[in-house]
């Protein structure tokens, strides 16, 4: 047994020790936001949030995440400035991708606020998009860290 | 005139065999009945529970998955399996008939109640320094723990290093009983520090190395050795890492589990880690202020910023190099937590230009985070690393590992990286 919050929710799953984290967010707990891509977290389609850091669930074993605070896509409900900006670019395609995308942006913005165009392909290049939406989701990731300087500057 | 000789040698063979079987013998202890809880005053108690943490008594007395303190952790020697025993007070496989005088014997002499000479891989010749106060606190705390009825597991040591009265020799040769003396030209700070470094946490039973009979070498204290497939760094000024141990980076690390210029406390440094977590904050400045000065952190301060600053410039230049295959590797499966942007590393991006396991000369510890990744409870608290055990090849980790010390620092290339993986892999799988 091994419990973790989960988008605030506490769960407690069953399940063996190396099971890898994804499957228990998708299998377990039935929150198919996250994407299973290569397996072997070299894509990113299955990033979220372990303690606010970004994560590729498909290769993190159950085990290692024991008390921690997890957030997924369906976490963020559709408020967060990145989810904003996807919407304003138009930038999924197929879609297969885009909430590790947005997982792994929401953390390069809130590191780096003022993102160069070289901090973007550091931190996003892990993440793959076979539609080659990489233009749309750069300048969707400068018009969020930009809303998001915006709203910390009139705090 | 041969005869007599004979005879005169194998007299003075006689007398050199009873004068170490007098040295050599030990009495048992009387058994006591096991004393009640109310016996021992709650303060007492409390103190011995920090003490215990801080010497983590736990990590080595407990086995995966068992109950605390019961016993049965292996550890491999290199003569062989050793099964930790039982330090509950259950009076059949436990120590519930000791006595206050055979718990301190056995801490401060390294003697069972039973008169039995301890092996080595209890850390008396450290915690002989303990002071008779600290002694007393532990025997309280551990005798008011739930009883665990947990059968010793026997040890698998050959003939004729399973023969305790042989340890006598070995005592002899090596094992200075004794407590603590202060430095009187020292600290009080930094003499509390050598008190919980040499004696309670015992930090030399992994960080200094051992001679061929498994005793620490007195002359090389805190040089760094290999134990299990991981590297105990050096704690003196030899620690290879680019910027020095500084007495802040020795409390971060100590007290959160993961400091900005050097890295997190993974693997068998995990449990010490949480077991420190006991003791108060004054403690763990009284540690750092020791190794700071051992490791003497403040002859190198004024380059530390320098050092940072090259450090990260070699990370800053090398990263867009997208036609090498082992640079897009690297940046793939790592970059994007391990970038950072400036020449002021973010706490939670470690970076890896200037990691403890990138600059040691063994890649064990580079390695067993690759594979094993990190857990939510080591290290930075609430964060993890992925384990790339099962997504990686073994080729795959020694061009990351290769490639990091290509370019993250100017030492040779590690000359065993394939041989070195193919050994933690073996022992990552068998932990499964």
């Amino acid at each position: 047994m091994t419990s973790f919050h989960i988008n605030g929710r506490l769960v407690i799953v069953d399940a063996e020790d190396d099971a890898p984290l994804l499957w228990v967010i998708r299998d377990a707990i039935g929150l198919t936001g996250t994407k299973f891509g290569c397996g072997i977290g070299m894509c990113g389609a299955c990033t979220v949030h372990v303690g606010g850091r970004p994560t590729r669930s498909c290769v993190t074993p159950l085990v290692s995440v024991a008390g921690a605070e997890i957030t997924t896509i369906e976490g963020l409900e559709g408020k967060h400035p990145l989810q904003t900006a996807w919407a304003d670019h138009q930038v999924p395609q197929c879609g297969y991708c885009q909430s590790g995308q947005i997982m792994q942006a929401a953390s390069l913005i809130r590191d780096f606020p003022a993102p160069t165009d070289e901090d973007i392909d550091a931190v996003m290049a892990g993440n793959l998009c076979r539609c080659m939406a990489y233009v749309r989701i750069r300048n969707a990731i400068k018009q969020a860290a930009a809303q998001a300087r915006k709203v910390a500057a009139d705090e | 005139m041969f005869k007599k000789l004979l005879v005169a040698t194998v007299a003075v063979g006689c007398l050199g065999v009873a004068g170490f079987g007098t040295l050599a013998w030990q009495p048992a202890m009387a058994p006591i009945a096991p004393p009640a809880t109310a016996s021992f005053a709650p303060e007492l108690v409390a103190k011995g529970e920090a003490l215990a943490g801080g010497g983590y008594c736990a990590a080595c007395h407990t086995r995966k998955g068992g109950e605390r303190f019961a016993g049965g952790y292996a550890m491999e020697t290199p003569f062989g399996a050793i099964f930790s025993t039982n330090i509950t007070p259950d009076p059949e496989t436990g120590i519930g008939n000791w006595s206050e005088a055979a718990f301190a014997r056995a801490m401060q002499k390294g003697v069972s109640r039973d008169g039995s000479h301890l092996l080595p891989v209890f850390s008396y010749d450290h915690f002989t320094k303990l002071s008779d106060d600290d002694v007393r606190a532990l025997y309280a705390y551990f005798m008011t723990r739930t009883p665990v009825h947990a059968t010793r597991r026997p040890n698998g040591i050959p003939f004729p290093f399973n023969i305790r009265y042989l340890q006598a020799g070995w005592k002899l040769l090596f094992f200075r009983p004794g407590r603590f003396e202060p430095d009187v030209t020292r600290s009080a700070e930094w003499n509390r520090g050598a008190y919980l470094a040499q004696g309670l946490s015992h930090c030399g039973a992994c960080h200094t190395p051992r001679n061929l009979l498994g005793a620490e070498k007195f002359g090389n204290a805190y040089g760094g050795a290999v134990i299990d497939n991981w590297v105990a760094p050096p704690l003196t000024a030899g620690n290879a890492a680019p910027t020095p141990w500084t007495h802040d980076e020795l409390y971060d690390y100590l007290r959160t589990g993961a400091s900005k210029l050097h890295g997190t406390a993974a693997g068998p440094m995990f449990p010490v880690v949480q077991g420190l977590r006991a003791l108060p904050d004054s403690d763990i400045r009284a540690l750092a202020t020791y190794f700071a000065e051992l490791d003497k952190a403040a002859e190198r301060l004024p380059y530390v910023s320098g050092a940072v600053s090259l450090a990260m410039s070699s990370t800053l230049a090398k990263e867009g190099a997208p036609i090498d295959p082992d640079a897009r590797l690297y940046i793939t499966a790592c970059a994007s937590c391990h970038y950072n942007a400036t020449n002021a590393p973010l706490a939670t991006r470690p970076d890896l230009s200037l990691n403890s396991a990138v600059h040691l000369a063994d890649p064990s510890n580079l390695i067993q985070v690759i594979l094993r990744g990190i857990g939510t409870e080591e290290g930075m608290p609430g964060v993890v690393m992925p384990a790339f055990g099962d997504a990686l090849s073994d080729s795959d980790v020694a061009r990351i590992a290769a490639y990091l010390r290509r370019t993250r620092t100017d030492l040779p290339p590690w000359p065993d990286l394939a041989v070195k993986i193919a050994a933690i892999r073996r022992q990552y799988e068998a932990a499964k």
